[in-house]
């Protein structure tokens, strides 16, 4: 048996015991330090006068509200108004003013203002089609908006009007419509492929030159309506350019042959009800300063 | 020996020990999770809300099975940046008939709560097949073989019955109409009774393949989240 377990071991000065045994060893009864203690009943005064100021008691109908009147609702209302209002001037701005005469030189601060605000919008609600970078994706039929091959024009007014009422969207009688017909057996196959050869001629492709001068009569007679006779495109209906190397499903034969038979064309929605005017103006100059603005 | 120091008993009895504690984690539990039960604003009344069409059941049972909500949250929080984002705060009677909720706890990928009507039929084809082909720096796997997947929806009345027994007001009449509904909704054949019992569903061929498939279950669910509500009409109670 060692000495710690001998009762009569204990040092004069040594603290009281609690009075246990087990074993032969006893326990000190040290009090707990005074600073622990004291922050002990601090967290429950503390806990005690929480639920006073905040919402916390349940009651029959409803809690208790606090005497700060504490609500996250009415916390995250007042913050957006709070920015809403630090913006009001420039959105208002943004909204009356003729978008063609922002630029950097003449109104800096309006024009940094729609930049940012613009790619936020565009980030948030445009960029899941057109890419973060707006590239669009090629080939799948979500167009580039970095370049200056623009579907239904690329000035800043169009652009924004495009924004506004999206393409094809049913629910804006303002949006931009065109549909291109599937000439599946509006035209037979050799006809069909007549026509792609002429397309892939005109576009500076590999194309057998006397299937593509047979397409010759088949694209005056039924494209060139809306593709114009040289096939140079038409923005007021929609109809891409098919004479450069921008396609927007491809512009490979089989591409090509695809688009003809079926037919393809995206949809976008139009973005004024979802978004404010300033918003779409902003987006609109946001795009146009993207390299291919008009 | 003061009241205080009465603790010795509690502590070298054992059941006595249980027994009490027992009686303090009711206490907290009466006192935090009861009220929920009975307080009327805990789910306020919100114009718009109805249970799940049978079709958008059925895609809300695919994103369940697919472990969407691991990294999807459908949750937007009252915090400005979220609201900005996102749209409207969520509400919780927008969950009401979630069996068991999506709220999730993790955002891998952007939160879902309001993605209907936010892109296109089509988008959601594209990006499920192949979500690098539309988002090239998304992480997201494909779900290609949903487009794969035919769906009967003989079966859907039965997981109806379910959600129903748990509380869910479907009626007589749903329970009855639930596999011509699934059916009609994604082929759309123009029977106006889907949208009668379900205001507000969409109808129509979401995949563009005339066979219903978990892709277009899938689809017609997200293009639904969030648009039951018209917030255009929603005035908050600020005292939540």
């Amino acid at each position: 048996m060692t000495d710690q377990n001998n009762p009569s071991n204990l040092q004069p000065d040594d603290p009281d015991t609690t009075g246990h045994t087990w074993d032969g060893i006893q326990e000190f009864n040290n009090p707990l330090p005074r600073w622990w203690l004291w922050c002990f009943y601090l967290t429950i005064i503390w806990g005690v006068a929480y639920t006073v100021l905040y919402p916390a008691w349940p009651g029959i109908s409803g809690a208790t509200a606090g005497i700060l009147g504490y609500s996250t609702r009415a916390e995250v209302s007042e913050e957006i108004e709070r920015f809403d209002a630090l913006n009001a001037d420039l959105r208002t701005q943004l909204t009356e003013v003729e978008l063609a005469s922002v630029n950097r030189e003449d109104s800096p601060e309006l024009y940094n203002f729609a930049l940012q605000a613009g790619s936020a919008t565009f980030a948030n609600w445009c960029s899941q089609c057109h890419g973060a970078g707006a590239a669009g994706v090629q080939a799948a039929g979500y167009p580039n908006l970095l370049d200056d091959d623009w579907l239904w024009g690329g000035t800043l007014e169009e652009i924004q009007a495009t924004i506004a009422h999206g393409i094809r969207n049913e629910e804006d009688p303002d949006t931009r419509w065109s549909e291109m017909t599937a000439f599946e057996g509006i035209l037979s196959d050799e006809e069909i492929s007549h026509v792609v050869n002429h397309v892939l001629s005109i576009s500076g492709q590999e194309a057998d030159a006397t299937l593509a001068s047979a397409g010759d009569g088949v694209f005056l007679d039924n494209c060139a309506a809306c593709h114009g006779d040289a096939g140079m495109g038409d923005r007021f209906l929609g109809a891409p350019n098919l004479t450069d190397a921008i396609w927007l499903y491809g512009g490979s034969a089989e591409a090509i042959e695809e688009t003809v038979r079926h037919s393809r064309f995206g949809v976008m929605p139009g973005w004024s009800g979802r978004l404010s005017e300033a918003e779409v103006n902003a987006t609109a100059l946001y795009v146009h300063s993207l390299g291919g603005g008009e | 020996m003061g009241v205080l120091d009465q603790h010795k008993k509690i502590e070298t009895n054992a059941t006595l020990l249980l027994a009490l504690s027992f009686v303090v984690v009711t206490v907290g539990g009466i006192v935090e999770i009861a009220p929920l039960f009975y307080l009327e604003n805990t789910i306020e009344d919100v114009e718009g809300m109805r249970p799940y069409s049978p079709l958008e059941l059925a895609g809300r049972e695919i994103y369940v099975r697919e472990g969407c909500y691991v990294c999807h949250s459908q949750m937007i929080r009252p915090m400005r940046d979220e609201v900005e984002r996102y749209g409207h705060y969520s509400l919780a009677a927008e969950s009401q008939y979630d069996h068991p909720f999506q709220w999730g706890s993790k955002r891998t990928g952007p939160d879902l709560a309001r993605v209907g009507g936010r892109y296109s039929d089509e988008w959601h084809y594209d990006h499920l097949l192949d979500p690098q082909a539309v988002v090239p720096e998304s992480i997201m796997p494909s779900y290609a073989f949903l487009a794969d997947r035919e769906l009967t929806g003989e079966r859907i009345g039965d997981l109806m019955g379910t959600h129903a027994f748990v509380g869910v007001p479907y009626t007589e009449e749903m329970l009855e109409m639930a596999s011509a509904d699934f059916i009609e909704q994604a082929t759309d054949f123009g029977d106006p009774g889907v949208v009668d019992r379900y205001p507000g569903a969409q109808q129509r061929d979401f995949d563009g393949n005339p066979a219903v498939t978990e892709m277009d279950a899938l689809i017609a669910y997200l293009q639904m989240l969030g648009t039951l509500v018209d917030f255009s009409t929603f005035t908050p109670d600020e005292s939540r």
